[in-house]
C-alpha cells in the first residue's frame, strides 16, 4: 500500500518550469527526504502536496485519493515549516489546540489528543507559556506538536532544524526520528544537509534543478551513485573526482590502468574516476595515484589528508594514528569495487 | 585628550549630584522645547480657563478666573441639546472606527496577501484617492445624499467615512510584516480564509489597528464640515457642530462653547489611553525563529 504517490507532477511559475516531471511512490510510514542545493523545487514539492500551490501538471495521491483538488486542510496532512509559523499570541497550549479546531472530535476526545501529545513531546511545564518565552528548539517542539495532534497522514517538514545550533540540530534529529518510530506516520522531511538525509531517511530523494536524481537508502545513494552530481552531494568530505579516459582498450588514470574491464566503452571516451575519501588505502601494494601531502586535519580518530597529484587535489581519510607528515611524499590505491567511473560529458554512471 | 571627550552622557548628568558644566546647545534646546510645551497647553488651558469663567469676564484675558464657577458644567450638562450631541457623536465615531478597523484591514490585508490580477491597479486607485481633499468631496457627496434622501440622517454624516483610503493603505503595509508562514499554517490547520484574517492575522497587527482607532475616532470626532453641511436639525448635530452655534445671534457664548470642548475632550482620551498600550506592544515577530 501506498500513502503518497506523485504522479509526472510538474509546477511552472509563469513561463519557468521550476519541477519538470517528479514520480515517486511512497509507502505508508517511511521517512522519506527530499535533499538538494537550494533552489532545486524541494519545498515547491512540498506545498504542492500540502495544497498551498497549485499543480500545473500531473497527479498527487494521498492514502489511495487524488487530492489536487482538495483544500490543505482535507488532505489529511500537516505541516512544520522552517521558521516554525507558531502563532505569538497564543500560548503553548492553543497553539496545539489549533491543529484541531476544525475537527470533528468531540471535546474529551480533543483533551485527550492534546494532552497524549503534550506527553510525548514532554512539554507538561510550557503549556502556559507564550512562543516568545520558548527557546528554538522548544518552539520547534511546538510546531511538530500541532502538526502531531492533527494525527496526518503525512507529515511534511520543511528544513526544520535549520535555525538551530549545530548542538541543538542534533539532538532534534534523532528527536524527530525516535518520534517517528514510535507514531509510525509517513513523513515527507526536506533538507540541504546531506547528513540530516543520511542519518534520518528510509530513502532519499536526490534533487537537482527539478528533476529527481535519484532515489534509494542511505546506503544505496552512498554506494552506487548514477551520476556525478549524487556522488559529490553525498558524503563528507565529497568523492574526488579525476579525469580519466580509455586508451588502448584499457581504463586510464594518467599513466596507471585501472584494474577495470573497458568492455563496452568506446576507445578515447572521456571518463571521471570517483574515488571516496574513505576507500583511498595508503601505500597499497598497487598504487594508482602518488602526491605529496599539503595540509592535514586532524578530526581525532581519523585525519583528513589533502594530497596534490599531477592529476589534480585529492582527498584521502588516513588513521588518526601517526598519519603522514605535510609534504611527504604518499601512494594511493582503491579496491576495484570502490571506484566509480562516470561518463564525462553525461555525467551518468558508465560502472 | 581633553575635557570635553570624557563628560558623562545626558542619561547620567541627570542621575549624578556633582556639578557638571552643560553646553550652551543643551539649554537652547531645552528652551525650544519649553516653547513648544508651551504653543501646545496654551490652548488647552484656555479652553479649560474660560469654562471656568462667568460670561462678563470672557474677554478678561487673564488666565485665573476672578470669581471660578462651575455653573457653565451645570448649565451645559443640563441642557438636554449637548446630551444629544455628545451621543450623536459618540455613535458616530465608534461605528465609524470599528468599521474603519473592520473593512480597511479587509481590504488592506486581500490586497496585501492575495495575488489577483488588477490588484496593483486597485491599490493606486484607493491609494489616489488620498490627494483629493475633503472641501472638493462635499459637494458631490451632498448631492448623493440628497437623491438617496440620507440628508440630515446619521448614515447622511457617517458614509463618506466608513472605509478610508488612509486606513487601508496603513493596514497594508502592516500586512506586509506577517510572514506568510501564519497564514499558511493556518490554512493547513483548516480554517478558511476569513477566520485566517481575523483569527490570526489581525491579532498580529493589533499596534496598526490601535493607531488606526485613534486616528479615525480622533478625526471623527474632531470632524466639522461635512456634519455642518448634511444636518438640518439640531437633534443630529455633532459635537462640533452644535458647540458651535451655542449662544444667539448677538453674542457667541464662548464660556459655554469652552464647557463643552471642554466635556467632549474625555471620550477622546479614553481613546487614547486604552489604545496606546497595544501600539507600545509589537508582537509579529515572537513566533517565528528567535
Ligand atoms: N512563487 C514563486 N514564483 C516564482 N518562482 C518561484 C516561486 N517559488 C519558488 N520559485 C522558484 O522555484 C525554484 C525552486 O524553489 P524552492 O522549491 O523553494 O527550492 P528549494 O526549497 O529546493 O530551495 C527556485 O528557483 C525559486 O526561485
Ligand atoms: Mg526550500
Amino acid at each position: 500500500m501506498s500513502s503518497l504517490t506523485l504522479s509526472d507532477l510538474r509546477k511552472s511559475y509563469g513561463k519557468t518550469e521550476v519541477l519538470k516531471g517528479i514520480d515517486l511512490e511512497i509507502a505508508s510510514g517511511e521517512f522519506i527526504v527530499f535533499v538538494g542545493p537550494s533552489g532545486c523545487g524541494k519545498s515547491t514539492t512540498l506545498r504542492l502536496i500540502a495544497g498551498l500551490e497549485d499543480v500545473s501538471v500531473g497527479e498527487i495521491n494521498i492514502g489511495g485519493r487524488v487530492v489536487n483538488n482538495l483544500e490543505p486542510r482535507d488532505r489529511d496532512i500537516a505541516m512544520v515549516f522552517q521558521n516554525y509559523a507558531i502563532y505569538p499570541h497564543m500560548t503553548v497550549k492553543k497553539n496545539i489546540a489549533f491543529g484541531l479546531r476544525t475537527s470533528k472530535l468531540s471535546k474529551p476526545e480533543k483533551e485527550a489528543r492534546i494532552r497524549e501529545v503534550v506527553q510525548i513531546l514532554d512539554m507538561e511545564d510550557l503549556l502556559d507559556r507564550r512562543p516568545n518565552q520558548l527557546s528554538g528548539g522548544q518552539r520547534q517542539r511546538v510546531a511538530i506538536g500541532r502538526a502531531m495532534v492533527r494525527n496526518p497522514a503525512v507529515f511534511l517538514f520543511d528544513e526544520p532544524l535549520s535555525n538551530l545550533d549545530a548542538q541543538l540540530r542534533t539532538q532534534m534529529r534523532l528527536e524527530i526520528k525516535k518520534l517517528h518510530q514510535r507514531i509510525q506516520n509517513t513523513v515527507v522531511f526536506v533538507t540541504h544537509d546531506q547528513v540530516e538525509a543520511m542519518t534520518m531517511a528510509d530513502r532519499i530523494v536526490i534533487m537537482k534543478d527539478g528533476h529527481i536524481q535519484q532515489v534509494g537508502t542511505p546506503e544505496e545513494l552512498y554506494r552506487n551513485p548514477v551520476n556525478i552530481f549524487v556522488a559529490q552531494f553525498i558524503g563528507a568530505p565529497s568523492m574526488n573526482m579525476l579525469s580519466a579516459s580509455v586508451r588502448d582498450g584499457r581504463v586510464m588514470l594518467g599513466d596507471m590502468a585501472l584494474p577495470i574491464s573497458a568492455a563496452n566503452l568506446a576507445e578515447g571516451m572521456p571518463l571521471k574516476a570517483g574515488l571516496r575519501p574513505d576507500d583511498l588505502m595508503l601505500n597499497p601494494a598497487d598504487p594508482l595515484l602518488e602526491g605529496h601531502v599539503t595540509l592535514r586535519e586532524p578530526l581525532g580518530p581519523e585525519t583528513l589528508l589533502y594530497v596534490e597529484t599531477t592529476l589534480g587535489e585529492v582527498i584521502l581519510r588516513a588513521p588518526g594514528k601517526n598519519p603522514p607528515e605535510v609534504g611527504e611524499v604518499v601512494k594511493m590505491g582503491a579496491l576495484a569495487e570502490n571506484i566509480h567511473l562516470f561518463d564525462a560529458l553525461t555525467g551518468e554512471v558508465v560502472k | 585628550m581633553t575635557a570635553t571627550d570624557i563628560r558623562p552622557s545626558s542619561d547620567t548628568l541627570l542621575t549624578t549630584k556633582a556639578p557638571v558644566k552643560r553646553s550652551y546647545g543643551q539649554y537652547i534646546r531645552w528652551l525650544l522645547l519649553f516653547l513648544g510645551g508651551i504653543a501646545m497647553v496654551m490652548p488647552i488651558a484656555w479652553m479649560i480657563s474660560t469654562s471656568l469663567k462667568w460670561p462678563h469676564e470672557v474677554y478678561n484675558l487673564k488666565l485665573i478666573p476672578d470669581e471660578p464657577t462651575i455653573e457653565n458644567y451645570t448649565y451645559v450638562l443640563e441642557d438636554g441639546r449637548f446630551y444629544g450631541w455628545f451621543m450623536n457623536s459618540i455613535i458616530i465615531a465608534v461605528i465609524t472606527t470599528v468599521s474603519n478597523i473592520l473593512f480597511d484591514s479587509l481590504v488592506g490585508y486581500t490586497l496585501c496577501k492575495f495575488k489577483f490580477p488588477g490588484r496593483y491597479i486597485i491599490f493606486i486607485a484607493i491609494l489616489s484617492t488620498l490627494m483629493i481633499p475633503t472641501e472638493m468631496l462635499v459637494i458631490p457627496w451632498y448631492i448623493m445624499s440628497q437623491n438617496f434622501g440620507w440628508l440630515d440622517t446619521y448614515w447622511g454624516i457617517m458614509f463618506p467615512g466608513l472605509m478610508t483610503a488612509f486606513g487601508t493603505f496603513l493596514m497594508k503595509q502592516f500586512f506586509e510584516t506577517v510572514p506568510d508562514d501564519f497564514l499558511e499554517a493556518a490554512r493547513i490547520d483548516g480554517l478558511n480564509e476569513l477566520q485566517i484574517w481575523w483569527s490570526v492575522a489581525m491579532p498580529l497587527v493589533k499596534p496598526a489597528l490601535a493607531a488606526l482607532a485613534i486616528f479615525v475616532f480622533l478625526g471623527n470626532w474632531t470632524a466639522f464640515i461635512w456634519p455642518l453641511i448634511v444636518t438640518n436639525s439640531p437633534e443630529m448635530y455633532t459635537v462640533p457642530v452644535g458647540l458651535s452655534g451655542f449662544g444667539d445671534e448677538a453674542d457667541v457664548a464662548w464660556e459655554l462653547i469652552m464647557t463643552g470642548a471642554a466635556i467632549s475632550t474625555i471620550p477622546t482620551l479614553i481613546v487614547f489611553i486604552v489604545f496606546q498600550r497595544f501600539i507600545i506592544r509589537g508582537v509579529v515577530m515572537a513566533g517565528l525563529k528567535g
